[in-house]
């Protein structure tokens, strides 16, 4: 889009993403002399993985329209990862439980935050926040002195790879495919689109858009829940901490990879690219041996940087 | 949208508040206040002092202070989610440069507030959404705080020290600084007519344009009042607790924007209230205080903060449906 004239492929927004991993990984290699470079993309993939999760729920919820942002992700995947943790327990035949009750905590926190949204008709962002606070607090409380290791074969899982790529992001992969036909191919992902192109066109022409919205925080939450049991089976256990870098990474993933942040459209390959940026980048940065405060500072530029060349489509 | 509104603006809030609605939702910041402190005053007695409520209370101050730098950018329709960490980046400043090489220390300060503004100008001008932007700053702030002081250390000026432990007789220092941030802000922003201009370009964008007024330039001078009262903030909290760390921030940005909540803010529309911001975050700061004496486990504070938040907009929620019942 900024250089007219050139390739076809170039005007999709999401094809920058690419370049930019693609980029970052080649500085990182460049660096290194070439060492390490199949293991970082290995290192890379598997860490995008939690990035895309989380990325593909704030995108939905993004995707509404203005003021739709789900603050409450980070709280959500903290506590997830306490409940998957306690439910599986160690054991290798709680696995499927112990994700289920993860998936539960967060359906859950979807329906509360739609509640609160649509009951005190209160703004999403503040809605969120808000039961962030206490779904935090409940986190702190639930989770205090506990250290419940995964069970072997979870965490055996999370870690598996297969010639080099990890079978977590060949799952995901799948499973981005099938976010994409749910948001292109059904009445519900049209609906999403439909709502946040223009939410009183959408209603006028049928759809209920309350429901869609509570499906879509619903989502979200379940969506958190996932990715918080995979983050504690990948770490070795469940940390409240453990989310807190994914309010920037999902917002972030969903902005670099071309979905309007002011709604209406979404774009699911860009979510990989914008998350394998990040990903490398930190990578890079730390190949190149900077210390943490310069990593923080150029994180937040690379950000600001995406999304004023960006910029709105529509106020 | 924006022509409903619009005629609400230049009315300020509350002059008209002639049904008993209007005033109820107009005292209840004062009302969750009057709540808390009567809560603690009936658990520990002695809390309601001279000496408790200075101890109570100072760490309020740059509370309300954040507070009100989240209120200007909330005045214009944003949200700031760096707030917390500016506080952060001012305090290391502050321990730091600020005592052993004071121009620099004031340039820094200064550079902050310019950023602010280029903030402002940036999402104005490219009309991006401020969360994503402020998201980003939030992050370069940390990693500025944590390159001044990587470790936590440093020690405040001791003017500054003195001036936030300044006794005053009788009444004590955070109240009297509570009802002069309230007052000044209150007088700038509701009382001038420039103010009224600063406010409508949240209330109406389009009226305030085509009545010939910059909408640039009220985001910029909105998004730099909120730089400076950050800065005001950073250096009230490093006076108070004389040493910094890169995360001492931290909390803020969460508190700022509940505390412009529960002071009657309205999220949208340029409907805010200084008087009920600095209110609000007494509020969240005494509300701290009380889940103490009520031997409410730490873990639970963020949380209570959540539900009287959650409370109060209930609240707000059932008065707003019974008035347009009313009308």
């Amino acid at each position: 889009m900024r250089f007219p004239g050139t390739l076809n492929v170039f005007a999709k927004p999401w094809i920058w993403s690419y370049l930019g991993a693609l980029l970052v990984w080649l500085a990182a290699i460049a660096f290194t002399h070439g060492y390490g470079a199949g293991g970082m993309i290995t290192a890379g993939l598997a860490l995008a993985v939690f990035s895309v999760i989380a990325g593909v729920a704030q995108m939905f919820v993004i995707t509404l329209g203005p003021g739709n942002v789900d603050l409450s992700l980070p709280a959500n995947i903290g506590l997830a990862s306490a409940v998957a943790m306690k439910v599986m327990n160690g054991s290798d035949q709680m696995i499927a439980f112990g994700l289920l009750a993860a998936v539960a905590s967060g359906v859950s926190i979807g329906v509360a935050n739609h509640l609160l949204i649509s009951l005190l008709r209160i703004p999403p962002i503040i809605a969120t926040l808000s039961a962030s606070f206490i779904i935090q607090s409940a986190g702190i409380s639930y989770g205090r002195g506990l250290q419940i290791k995964p069970p072997p074969g979870f965490a055996e899982f999370t870690t598996a790879q297969v010639d080099g790529v990890p079978l977590l992001a060949i799952g995901t992969a799948i499973f981005t495919i099938g976010i994409a036909v749910l948001l292109h191919r059904t009445v519900y992902g049209r609906s999403v689109l439909a709502i946040g192109q223009n939410t009183r066109a959408a209603w006028l022409a049928g759809i209920a858009v309350e429901r869609v919205r509570a499906a879509t925080y619903v989502l979200s939450g379940a969506l958190g829940g996932i990715c918080g049991a995979l983050l504690a089976g990948y770490f070795r256990g469940s940390s409240l901490e453990i989310g807190d870098e994914y309010l920037l990474a999902s917002i972030a993933v969903v902005v670099i990879g071309g979905t309007s942040v002011s709604g209406g459209k979404a774009n699911v390959p860009g979510l990989w690219g914008a998350a394998l940026f990040l990903v490398l980048l930190l990578t890079m940065l730390n190949t190149f041996g900077v210390s943490a405060g310069i990593r923080f500072v150029v994180t937040g530029l690379v950000i600001i940087g995406v999304i004023i060349a960006a910029g709105g489509q529509k106020g | 949208m924006n022509s409903v509104s619009g005629a609400s603006v230049i009315r300020i809030p509350w002059a008209g508040a002639r049904t008993p609605r209007r005033i109820l939702r107009a005292i209840l910041p004062a009302l969750s206040l009057a709540l808390v402190v009567m809560g603690i005053a009936w658990l520990n007695p002695r809390a309601i002092s001279y000496f408790g409520l200075n101890l109570m209370l100072n760490l309020g101050i740059p509370v309300a202070l954040a507070t009100i730098a989240q209120m200007f950018v909330i005045t214009v329709n944003d949200l700031d989610l760096s707030i917390g960490t500016f506080v952060s980046f001012v305090g290391c400043v502050a321990a730091t440069w600020l005592r052993d090489a004071p121009l620099l220390g004031v340039i820094a300060l200064l550079a902050g507030v310019g950023v602010y503004a280029l903030i402002g100008a940036l999402i104005y001008l490219r009309n991006v959404p401020s969360i994503v932007v402020t998201l980003g700053m939030l992050f370069v702030w940390q990693g500025l705080a944590i390159l001044v002081l990587p470790k936590p250390g440093g020690k405040a000026p001791d003017w500054l020290h003195g001036l936030m432990n300044f006794h005053t007789p009788y009444v004590p220092f955070p109240i009297i600084a509570a009802i002069a941030i309230a007052a000044l802000v209150h007088i700038g922003l509701m009382g001038t007519s420039y103010g009224a201009i600063l406010r409508g370009s949240g209330g109406n964008p389009n009226a305030i344009a085509r009545a010939g007024w910059s909408l640039l330039k009220t985001k910029v001078v909105m998004f730099a009042l909120a730089g400076v009262f950050g800065v005001v903030s950073g250096l009230a909290l490093i006076g108070l607790t004389t040493s910094a760390d890169a995360n001492i921030g931290k909390g803020y940005t969460l508190l700022s924007i509940a505390g412009v909540i529960l002071g009657g803010g309205e999220f949208v529309g340029g409907r805010v209230s200084p008087i009920g911001a600095v209110i609000g975050a007494l509020t969240l700061t005494l509300a701290g205080s009380l889940l103490n004496f009520m031997r409410v486990s730490p873990d639970w504070q963020v949380g209570a903060q959540g539900a009287i938040l959650i409370i109060v907009l209930a609240a707000r929620a059932i008065i707003n449906r019974t008035d347009r019942r009313a009308l």
